[in-house]
């Protein structure tokens, strides 16, 4: 990592191969966040997959492009999923119910039929964005420095 | 009213600071003079009251929960010693007016320190509640330590006042051990509650443990061998600081508190033989040491040692007068009434005489004695006080000290033969401590007059040329001197007026058996013994001094490393030596070493816990059977770890140590965790991918392959470690008190949170608190980074 992140070899192949396994990955990732409240996932894998595709697309382009397909400044993002989270912690307060009270419903919703819906899933967000803004922090960071 | 007295001088110094600034051409001690004059005027009235044997005391509230109250208590001792600071303050601060320049001295700093000092001591004198009086106590080391190094650019007063700060420190805190414990026995702080409920634990071990820990107090206070040795680097201070803290009222903190305890301890055999045995020795060893001084105010130093030595010897033994309850005419108060009477002769000699050395230094510019001499004719009136104050002191006739050298010799013999505290085998020695001790009184008094006025004239020597003191610096001695005189031939003006009722409060169990205390001092006792000890101490101190330049020399030969001053010194250093010692030995700096001390004390307070409250135990019933896979995986868990410890490459250790979060993951999926088997395997890749980053970007000398060395320690310990958290492990395993809580998430994440995966409820809802935080040690994390990476060419030492 003399030279970081500086794309200077021709991978066809990766980079094709990137494009498309990247959403995959991503489709995972969110199948994993959502599916998190009954079966095995949740916040935290569902950042982490996240990440990984991210870095996929790191490692196969560059820094550059990476900024040019999501200009995210990750360490907002950090900042973004701590506030979701108190935010839904504390959401609680307002109904005169102690501070981290999840509310949850069964609703009826015009695409995806009766649905549960659950303040804990907000927080998971919370959770989702840290991880995410954390792990490619960490990774940019690094990988920008010489 | 009282509590107003004791604070006055700590309020009025308050406002020196600005009488000083305000009032530059008025020297500031005039305003000063004012404090003391109004607290004499105002202190004398009692006089009266105590005489009668009444006593005052008024209360003043200050944590009344934990019993600590402002009493303040005046009886015969208390107005005693509030006269003598009080009075002998007036002179010292009139005094002070003359000997320090309002120009070039930092008077607000002087003065300041100065009634601090003298709140503090009246708060002593005048406190009923110990804690309280140890307050006070401490206020006079402090302001004693600041009055000590008042020329702080100076090397030697800053050492003094170290010391003495060392030394009466360690005994204020060695008190306050005394106080708790006589508190915890008798149930108050009050010294008056303390002394009625006597009877009920004066048996108590902790007792003598009590009355050995306020000794200490007063010894160092009242520099009683062998804690002495700060009085006279003490000297360094401005001189009417020595007059007045280190001669009348500071040293004399130690006596109050013998005296004052004296009614709760002074029955006990111990007390009599520690105070009246540790003050003739001081007597003795003062004496010894003034004589080979050459400075004017180290000799005084000395005297005061050797004096205080002597009023403390007689205040232990006028504890005999307690044993003896059928004795009618209480032959044995003597002793007491001598002590109080030579503590108020002395306050008033050495006051005089501290005060006349300032003048020579004043007025010649040196106190070493070889550039001195000569000087009666030049300074009349200073050689006058200075003759009159060295008789005294001396005990020469018809001044004051004569007659409570004579009240001393009778004590002495009186309580030598009295066969009391098994004194027939050693009691001759107080007698002769006693009389050795006076014949180098008689000595370096004679000393002092000697080669300061007398002698051959050296005025070449001096640093100015020397002539009479102004008249406002000589008020002062001539008032002491005078007083000198007065008391030596009326001695019976103050009997009645101060002593009886000093000595009535020392001895309270002499007056409820029913005795009399009979203060009646007598100038002519007659032909007697104590007369005849006289002739001998007067007669071979002549002779002494005459020979004294043949026997000088004897004090050389004792080593060096035979004073106490080099034993303090050296006990000092040796303890910066060996506290450096440690600190190096310990403190290596290295981590490694840090980490054996940790898991060496985990593994000590394990292991012995474990083994005195026999808490170990092994209870195969919860164990589960085991799988194959388990065994498969175990295997290839410890394989992988122990590989770990003995690979040659730290790229292998790194990839064998991924071997080992997988094999850990797939315990996991075993284990039925799936949420976890997923983070495990995440992170661990993230790890192991961070681990090769922090390989690749290695120095190249480090990367080369070695394997760690062995040592044997850090191999017993790791083990150790591992043996006692199994042994923990399997004990507590099989020890399990309580059945989980795990049941009520079973039962309620369906109904209470509407969610399937435990797991993930429990993190986001039943505990969501904790995983709150958890992301937010995340975000630090990589806030922590990104800092670290992006700031370290801005400022730091790297690069």
């Amino acid at each position: 990592m003399k030279k970081p992140m500086k794309k200077n070899t021709n991978d066809v192949i990766l980079e094709s191969a990137t494009t498309f396994i990247t959403f995959i990955i991503f489709l995972f990732a969110v199948y994993l966040f959502f599916a998190g409240h009954y079966t095995p996932g949740g916040g935290f894998i569902g950042g982490l997959v996240t990440s990984s595709a991210l870095v996929l697309i790191l490692l196969a382009f560059d820094i550059k492009t990476l900024r040019q397909i999501l200009p995210f400044d990750y360490k907002m993002v950090t900042a973004v999923g701590m506030l979701i989270a108190v935010l839904t912690a504390s959401g609680a307060l307002l109904f005169n119910v102690p501070f981290f009270t999840h509310a949850h419903g069964y609703f009826e919703l015009p695409l995806f039929g009766k649905t549960s819906l659950h303040t804990a899933m907000l927080f998971d967000l919370g959770v989702y964005f840290v991880v995410v803004g954390v792990t490619m922090t960490i990774i940019q960071t690094i990988g920008e420095s010489d | 009213m009282l509590h107003l007295a004791i604070l006055l001088p700590l309020l009025a110094s308050l406002f020196i600071p600005f009488l000083y600034k305000q009032f530059r051409s008025v020297h500031t001690g005039w305003f000063v003079l004012l404090v003391p004059l109004t607290l004499v005027i105002y202190f004398s009235q009692y006089i009266s009251q105590t005489m009668a044997g009444e006593t005052v005391t008024q209360s003043m509230q200050w944590i009344p929960s934990l019993g600590i109250n402002f009493v303040a208590y005046l009886d015969g001792l208390g107005l005693l010693f509030a006269l003598l600071i009080t009075g002998i303050g007036t002179l010292v601060v009139l005094y002070s007016i003359y000997y320090l320049d309002a120009k070039k001295e930092a008077l607000h700093n002087f003065y300041v320190y100065l009634l601090l000092f003298m709140t503090a001591m009246l708060g002593i004198v005048l406190s009923d509640n110990m804690i309280v009086l140890y307050m006070f106590w401490e206020m006079t080391s402090i302001s004693s330590f600041l009055l000590i190094g008042y020329w702080y650019e100076r090397e030697r007063s800053r050492y003094g006042a170290q010391k003495s700060m060392l030394i009466t420190v360690f005994g204020g805190l060695s008190m306050l051990g005394g106080i708790s414990i006589l508190s915890l026995l008798s149930g108050s702080f009050s010294i008056r509650e303390s002394f009625s409920t006597l009877s009920t634990y004066s048996d108590d071990p902790l007792f003598l443990v009590a009355l050995v820990l306020f000794l200490l107090a007063a010894f160092t206070k009242s520099a009683q061998f062998p804690f002495h040795i700060w009085l006279p680097d003490a000297m360094e201070a401005p001189t009417p600081v020595s007059a007045y803290l280190h001669s009348a009222t500071m040293v004399k903190a130690g006596l109050y508190l013998v005296a004052r305890m004296s009614p709760i301890f002074a029955e006990t055999p111990l007390w009599f033989y520690l105070v009246s045995g540790v003050g003739m020795f001081t007597l003795f060893w003062g004496s010894l040491n003034a004589v080979k001084q050459v400075d004017l105010k180290a000799i005084l130093a000395y005297s005061t040692i050797s004096q205080l030595g002597l009023i403390m010897s007689l205040l232990g033994l006028g504890a005999a007068a307690l044993q003896v309850e059928a004795l009618p005419d209480s032959l044995y108060t003597i002793a007491t009434v001598a002590a109080v009477f030579h503590l108020i002769n002395h306050a008033t000699f050495k006051g005089s005489l501290f005060m006349m050395a300032g003048i020579v230094d004043h007025e010649t510019g040196t106190r070493d004695l070889r550039k001195l001499g000569g000087l009666s004719q030049l300074m009349p009136v200073t050689f006058t006080i200075a003759m009159i104050g060295t008789l005294s002191m001396a005990g020469v006739p018809p001044f004051n000290g004569f007659l409570s050298k004579e009240m001393f010799l009778t004590g002495v013999n009186q309580v030598s033969e009295s066969g009391l505290f098994h004194l027939e085998t050693f009691g001759f020695l107080f007698p002769l401590f006693a009389v050795v001790g006076s014949i180098f009184t008689f000595v370096y008094s004679l000393l002092i007059v000697y080669r300061t006025f007398l002698g051959p004239k050296q005025h070449d020597k001096l640093p100015k040329k020397p002539h009479e003191a102004p008249l406002g610096m000589l008020v002062s001695p001539i008032f002491l001197a005078s007083l000198v005189i007065l008391i030596g031939l009326f001695p019976n003006l103050l009997s009645n007026t101060l002593i009886r009722p000093a000595v009535e409060a020392i001895l309270p169990q002499v007056l409820a058996a029913g005795g009399e205390i009979d203060v009646h001092i007598k100038l002519w006792h007659g032909f007697n013994t104590e007369l005849l000890f006289t002739f001998i101490i007067i007669t071979v101190g002549f002779l002494l001094f005459k020979t004294f330049p043949k026997w000088q020399s004897l004090y050389h030969r004792m080593p060096k490393s035979f004073s106490l001053n080099h034993q303090y010194d050296g006990l000092l250093r040796r303890g910066e030596n060996v506290s450096t010692g440690i600190h190096d030995a310990v403190m290596t700096g290295y981590m490694r070493s840090y980490l054996v001390y940790i898991f060496g004390f985990i593994v000590l307070l394990v292991l012995s816990s474990l083994f005195f409250f026999d808490a170990f135990a092994f209870d195969v019933d919860p164990l589960s059977s085991i799988s194959t896979y388990e065994i498969i995986l175990v295997l290839v868990l410890v394989s992988s770890a122990l590989s770990i410890t003995f690979a040659r490459s730290r790229l292998t250790s790194i990839i064998l140590l991924g071997v080992a979060g997988y094999t850990v993951a797939l315990f996991f999926v075993l284990f039925r965790a799936p949420d976890l088997a997923l983070t495990q395997l995440v992170i661990e890749t993230v790890s192991v991918a961070l681990f090769l980053l922090v390989f690749y970007h290695m120095p190249e000398i480090s990367r080369k392959e070695e394997r760690i060395k062995f040592k044997l320690g850090n191999a017993a310990i790791s083990i150790l470690v591992g043996l006692s958290v199994t042994l923990v492990a399997l004990a507590s395993l099989s020890q399990r008190s309580f059945a989980s809580i795990a049941k009520y998430y079973i039962d309620n994440v369906a109904d209470l949170a509407a969610g399937g995966n435990m797991v993930n409820v429990i993190l986001v809802d039943f505990r969501g608190f904790d995983t709150l935080f958890e992301i937010s040690v995340l975000a630090i994390a990589g806030l922590g980074i990104y800092a670290m990476i992006h700031f370290r060419k801005t400022g730091g030492i790297d690069k």
